[in-house]
């Protein structure tokens, strides 16, 4: 009898799908309109963890690997403005909600949870869409940031503030994780 | 038995579904290096160099300023009426390796350097826990005019070569320190009061007391100067005022000379009897190549 369930635990354990998948690419952007000049920078280092049974997820996404085209930009950007030595990581921690396990094709979903930036942690509820499918889960999101809910300054280039809002753009697929 | 097989079971998923995914993100973290930027604000501290080297495809534009020493007096309007410049521009071939040129109106002098990060500082404890950059100018004296000279001048007279060790600690946000061992050549000297090969160390630092503004200062110690020699060490003060892609450096200093070899070894001021002048350094930077 013991052995009966320890086989069919095993048995559920082998056919049962993945619980946690983990990033195996990663592309964030941030993007801001100005009249000068466009200021944009993307990073491929961010990291995503997700608990497709409980709809826990989280995500970090290194400072210092945002990419700008012109590197003294870059250079302002972790020095000036997000103090990346200070605060290396951004994370994001909270409950994937709106989605179902086995459903075909892109869901809407929300991510409701804590938002860490520059240091300072606000509760935040971020839209956007889900795919599963047998081996891969892919989010999208799109979603705006305020500099100053974040206590970030807005910087100026040449004598034009920049937009009070940047529009981060986030893009995970997520493979399944076994340790 | 069963029941304490399924409750086992069910603690074990349990302690699965509660651990923290942040941490365990942490843990899967490929960790890769990381380095500290911005130990200084510049390429140049006040007169002198620093560790910092411009950024891939960057090219700075430096146009440095000297005035005449203050004590010089309200004839001179406190030396505003006398100003040196130096022209010059450097780029980032790499992002360890530069190079420059430029021109000053002291001697009529032209430089052409090269500087390379051979270690930087890291940010994560682990590694190195200075920046260090190989410094290499070369300069020729283009004034007086061989057919003005006084005396029999040939081109190799005049040369003149500076090697340095630049090596910083960014300690914190706010502080960062050098030390700068160098050894300048000159080809021709006056035997009397100079050698050919005069040795150095140079100190330096910088205070960051806002976002955009650093306090900065220099001094570099001659070893075995001869008895006389009529030159002082050069020290200099200044402020950094960072806009954008603009620096400005506002210095005072008891050099006038903008080469390494004027300011290092021909500093005519002494400081401290009013010999002061001041000046100021205003780089502007332009992105050539843009980065991948």
């Amino acid at each position: 009898m013991k052995s009966l369930i320890l086989l069919g635990c095993l048995f559920v354990a082998a056919v049962a799908p993945a619980q946690k998948f983990i990033s195996e690419t990663s592309n964030v952007k941030f993007f801001s309109k100005a009249t000068i000049e466009d200021i944009s920078a993307t990073n491929v280092k961010s990291m995503c963890l997700f608990n497709m049974a409980s709809g826990e997820i989280a995500f970090v996404i290194p400072i210092r690997e945002f990419q700008f085209e012109k590197s003294l930009m870059q250079e302002h950007f972790n020095e000036k403005y997000l103090e990346t030595e200070k605060f290396p990581k951004s994370t994001f921690q909270g409950k994937l909600i709106g989605y179902t396990q086995d459903a075909k094709g892109s869901q809407e979903v929300r991510a409701q949870g804590k938002l860490t930036i520059h240091g300072v942690t606000r509760d935040v509820d971020i839209p956007g869409t889900a795919d599963f499918d047998s081996h891969r889960v892919a989010f999208v999101s799109k979603f705006l940031v305020r500099l100053e809910d974040y206590s970030i300054p807005r910087p100026q280039v040449l004598w034009q503030n920049i937009a009070e809002a940047v529009e981060v753009s986030i893009d995970f697929i997520l493979k399944p994780y076994e340790k | 038995m069963k029941n304490s097989i399924i409750l086992l079971l069910i603690f074990a998923a349990n302690s699965c579904f509660s651990q923290d995914l942040l941490a365990e993100l942490d843990q899967a973290a490929p960790k890769s290096p990381e380095y500290v930027s911005s130990t200084f604000k510049s390429t140049r501290l006040v007169n002198g160099q620093t560790v910092e080297t411009k950024g891939k495809g960057a090219l700075e534009f430096i146009f440095a300023h000297r005035f005449g020493p203050i004590s010089s007096g309200a004839y001179e309007l406190y030396g505003l009426d006398q100003a040196y410049v130096r022209l010059g521009l450097e780029y980032g071939i790499t992002d360890r390796l530069g190079t420059g040129f430029g021109r000053n109106s002291q001697d009529k002098t032209m430089d052409a350097y090269l500087r390379y990060k051979v270690l930087r500082q890291r940010s994560d404890g682990a590694g190195s826990p200075v920046t260090l950059t190989a410094f290499g100018i070369a300069a020729v004296k283009t004034s007086p005019r061989t057919e003005d000279a006084t005396y029999d001048i040939q081109f190799e007279d005049r040369l003149s070569y500076t090697g340095q060790l630049i090596v910083a600690r960014k300690f914190n946000s706010m502080l960062s320190l050098q030390l700068v061992p160098t050894i300048v050549h000159k080809n021709a000297v006056e035997p009397e009061i100079e050698s050919n090969n005069q040795g150095l160390l140079g100190f330096g630092g910088r205070l960051k007391v806002t976002r955009s503004i650093a306090l900065t200062t220099e001094y570099y110690y001659r070893f075995n100067v001869p008895s006389g020699n009529p030159y002082y060490n050069p020290l200099g003060f200044g402020v950094d005022i960072e806009t954008g892609g603009h620096v400005f450096q506002l210095v005072m200093t008891n050099s006038r000379g903008l080469t390494e070899r004027a300011y290092l070894t021909e500093t005519s001021g002494d400081f401290f009897k009013g010999d002061i002048s001041l000046g100021f350094n205003v780089t502007r930077t332009f992105q050539l190549k843009k980065q991948k």
